[in-house]
């Protein structure tokens, strides 16, 4: 019998540190396992003992690629389980900064991590040399996401300006004014990025994932909705632990996330779009359809066009907020804290942050659990790696593996967030 | 100067949030004409392509939470004439040293449900603790500006030009009103200049993420956070945040009870 192992060692441009695994037996993979093995920095264990009021500085820490994602699913849990609901101009704001931190994060990935692998460069520095003026624009899209963040958070990495109940100093509206200009200028670039990404050599394939994101009655989802799958699932967030369950694999020190009755989901912009498509202003549907991209796209390499599209809608939706903000007359709402539990979820870059705090009538966190994106899609890049390495083991190692690696890049890992590390490696018996 | 050969630049993560190297990549203006004055030699999160060392400066991101960990700094330090840490957790074990004042097991055990799975250390420590660092830059995160002029003065050979004294004074040359003259407990006065007095600029008070400064006078704030009506708890907390294994902070956090775990 023969065995042939193909390794991955150190996998590059993802956020984090894994490892790749491939056993393959008699032409055909037994095992493909994505191993993490970040050092876990116990997140949910610090937090116990901590007051409300600085739960949104510490769990930013958890990310600092996504940190607003952390911050906003945990102010609405904590809102919740004081009872208040926070809306009007400072509800805008949060959707405001999530938009930087979409812009910035995703003009990063699919820029300079995800289009270098189309185009055989092994960074966006080398693909400058080929394509100076898309990396030139791409790094000022980036840049414009992160003036936002610096505006309403106050710096582009761990934002300090976000706290329970709204904002610790709401912006003036001669401070936003001019984001409009340059996000006039972020939006002709993101539309040019659309048009570029789509003409990229993609593989041909179609994965059958099971879609999780949030739904809102009336907007492309950021903070606030229903969990819904194309599978007929349709929860209120506070309901995740009756459908979902996580799960703790030797390979990894990110736990992963299943949905008891099926199996492996998807989250992040493929589901996002797949499920809210209809929500999407008309102009995004448009240039969606004239870059040949339907309403659901199935194919995980082509996520990259997704997420230059939700760069364009978040630059619309940013300008949409500065047009008709006016400063709240208060920066944040009062709050009383409460014994109670309070579940947060949002729609972070690379897909649901789902957040669960238990506090003590002083405010004090007595349990914490935080579910990151990007340990609920581990079994789906598992599913992935096998489907994309499959009609090609009779090619080399080296090919297999750049593909995998590939297929990773394709999720925006984040696994920092996770807990972190990849390594590819291929057992053939 | 030869012109024959770029410095080569590596850039290493430990246990950390990936933030201070994004840090990096957030330098849009900037980050061409770097990659053209260096050779990018080693920066796994932003390139496949890897240049074996040795490097002329290694920035190191991240603490020491594993055994591995723990030998593989060795292994940079070895591979680096240069080794400066960016950031609170290479400097000072990070928000993760939080486990430093509990029982790691309980840790392990309140997130894990297989716990034999997990091998991690019972602290986490900084760089310095391990091998020798040559400059320490601080935040959480760094500062972009002070990060660029990190780079540049190494590779020029001289000393970098970064402040060392208080966030006070940062406020000042901005023209901040003073938070705590209004009532709002804040960390300015102890905590380490580089963010521009960020929080005092959005009305609240400093949350000490660029760690102590030099010969801080904890104590003496710790007073006047008391008399702005701050209970122990509180003051405990907010030493013991993203620099909680920085020592000044965590005598200063000591001080004032172990109420921070009761789990």
């Amino acid at each position: 019998m023969a065995t042939r192992t193909i390794r991955v060692d150190n996998l590059a441009r993802v956020e984090g540190e894994g490892a790749l695994d491939l056993h393959i037996r008699d032409g055909r993979i037994t095992a493909a396992r994505l191993n993490i093995f970040e050092p876990p920095r116990f997140f949910e264990a610090m937090l116990r003992g901590r007051g409300y009021a600085e739960t949104p500085d510490i769990v930013a820490r958890i990310c600092g690629i996504c940190p607003i994602a952390y911050q906003m699913s945990a102010v609405h849990a904590i809102e919740q389980a004081f009872g208040v609901h926070v809306d009007g101009q400072l509800r805008a704001l949060r959707r405001l900064i999530y938009c930087g931190e979409w812009i910035e994060s995703h003009a990063l990935h699919v820029v300079m991590l995800h289009a270098p692998d189309f185009l055989g460069f092994s960074d966006a520095i080398e693909m400058a040399s080929a394509h100076g003026d898309i990396v030139r624009r791409a790094l000022a899209l980036k840049k414009t996401g992160n003036e936002i963040m610096r505006v309403v958070g106050g710096r582009e990495v761990h934002p300090v300006n976000v706290r329970p109940g709204g904002f610790h100093r709401a912006p003036t509206v001669a401070e936003l004014a001019p984001l409009a200009e340059k996000l006039r200028e972020a939006h002709e670039t993101a539309v040019a990025l659309v048009r570029w990404v789509a003409t990229l050599p993609f593989p041909e394939i179609e994965r059958d994932y099971e879609f999780v994101a949030l739904r809102h009655p009336d907007e492309y989802p950021m903070n606030e909705g229903r969990l819904v799958s194309d599978r007929g699932l349709d929860i209120d967030i506070a309901a995740y632990d009756s459908e979902f369950e996580e799960r703790h694999v030797p390979h990894s020190t990110a736990l992963h996330s299943v949905l008891k009755r099926r199996g492996a989901y998807l989250v992040g912009p493929l589901a996002r779009y797949a499920l809210n498509f209809d929500r999407l202003p008309a102009e995004v549907q448009a240039l969606a359809r004239e870059v040949g991209l339907g309403p659901v796209c199935r194919n995980p390499f082509r996520s990259i066009v997704v997420r230059a599209l939700e760069i364009a809608f978040a630059c619309t939706e940013a300008l949409r907020v500065i047009g008709s903000y006016a400063a709240p007359e208060a920066s944040a709402l009062a709050l009383t804290p409460r014994a109670g539990v309070g579940y947060g979820c949002t729609e972070a870059p690379r897909g649901i942050c789902w957040h669960r705090y238990d506090f003590a009538a002083d405010g004090t966190i007595r349990t914490a659990r935080i579910v990151p994106p990007t340990s609920q899609n581990q079994p789906s890049i598992e599913a992935d790696l096998v489907a994309v390495a499959t009609p090609m083991l009779d090619q080399p190692d080296g090919a297999i593996r750049h593909r995998c690696e590939q297929a990773i890049r394709n999720y925006d890992p984040c696994i920092s967030c996770s807990a972190h590390f990849l390594r590819l490696t291929v057992h053939r018996t | 100067m030869s012109s024959a050969r770029k410095p080569k630049l590596a850039v290493w993560k430990f246990a950390s949030c990936d933030g201070c190297q994004l840090s990096l990549l957030d330098c849009e203006d900037e980050l061409l004409d770097l990659a053209g004055a260096v050779s990018i030699a080693n920066f796994l999160e932003a390139s496949s392509a890897v240049q074996p060392g040795p490097y002329d400066l290694s920035l190191v991101e991240g603490s020491i939470t594993t055994s591995h960990d723990a030998e593989r700094i060795h292994k940079v330090r070895r591979q680096s004439k240069y080794l400066v840490t960016i950031g609170a957790c290479a400097t000072a074990g990070g928000i993760q040293a939080l486990r430093n004042f509990a029982d790691v097991n309980d840790f392990i055990a309140a997130v894990y449900a297989s716990p034999q799975y997990i091998s991690t250390l019972a602290t986490s420590t900084p760089i310095s603790a391990h091998v020798k660092v040559d400059y320490e830059l601080r935040g959480c995160p760094i500062d972009k500006g002070q990060l660029i002029e990190v780079i540049a003065a190494f590779l020029a050979g001289r000393k970098p030009a970064v402040a060392a004294h208080s966030v006070c004074i940062e406020c000042k040359q901005r023209g901040t009103p003073c938070v705590m003259v209004q009532g709002t407990p804040c960390l300015g006065p102890v905590t380490h200049a580089g963010c521009g007095a960020l929080c005092p600029s959005y009305r609240r008070g400093c949350y000490g993420c660029f760690g102590p400064m030099e010969t801080p006078n904890t104590a003496a704030l710790a007073r006047e956070w008391q008399a702005l009506g701050a209970i122990s708890r509180d003051i405990q907390r907010a030493f013991r945040t993203f620099n909680a294994a920085a020592e000044p902070f965590r005598k200063e956090s000591t001080a004032h009870g172990d109420q921070d775990h009761p789990g």
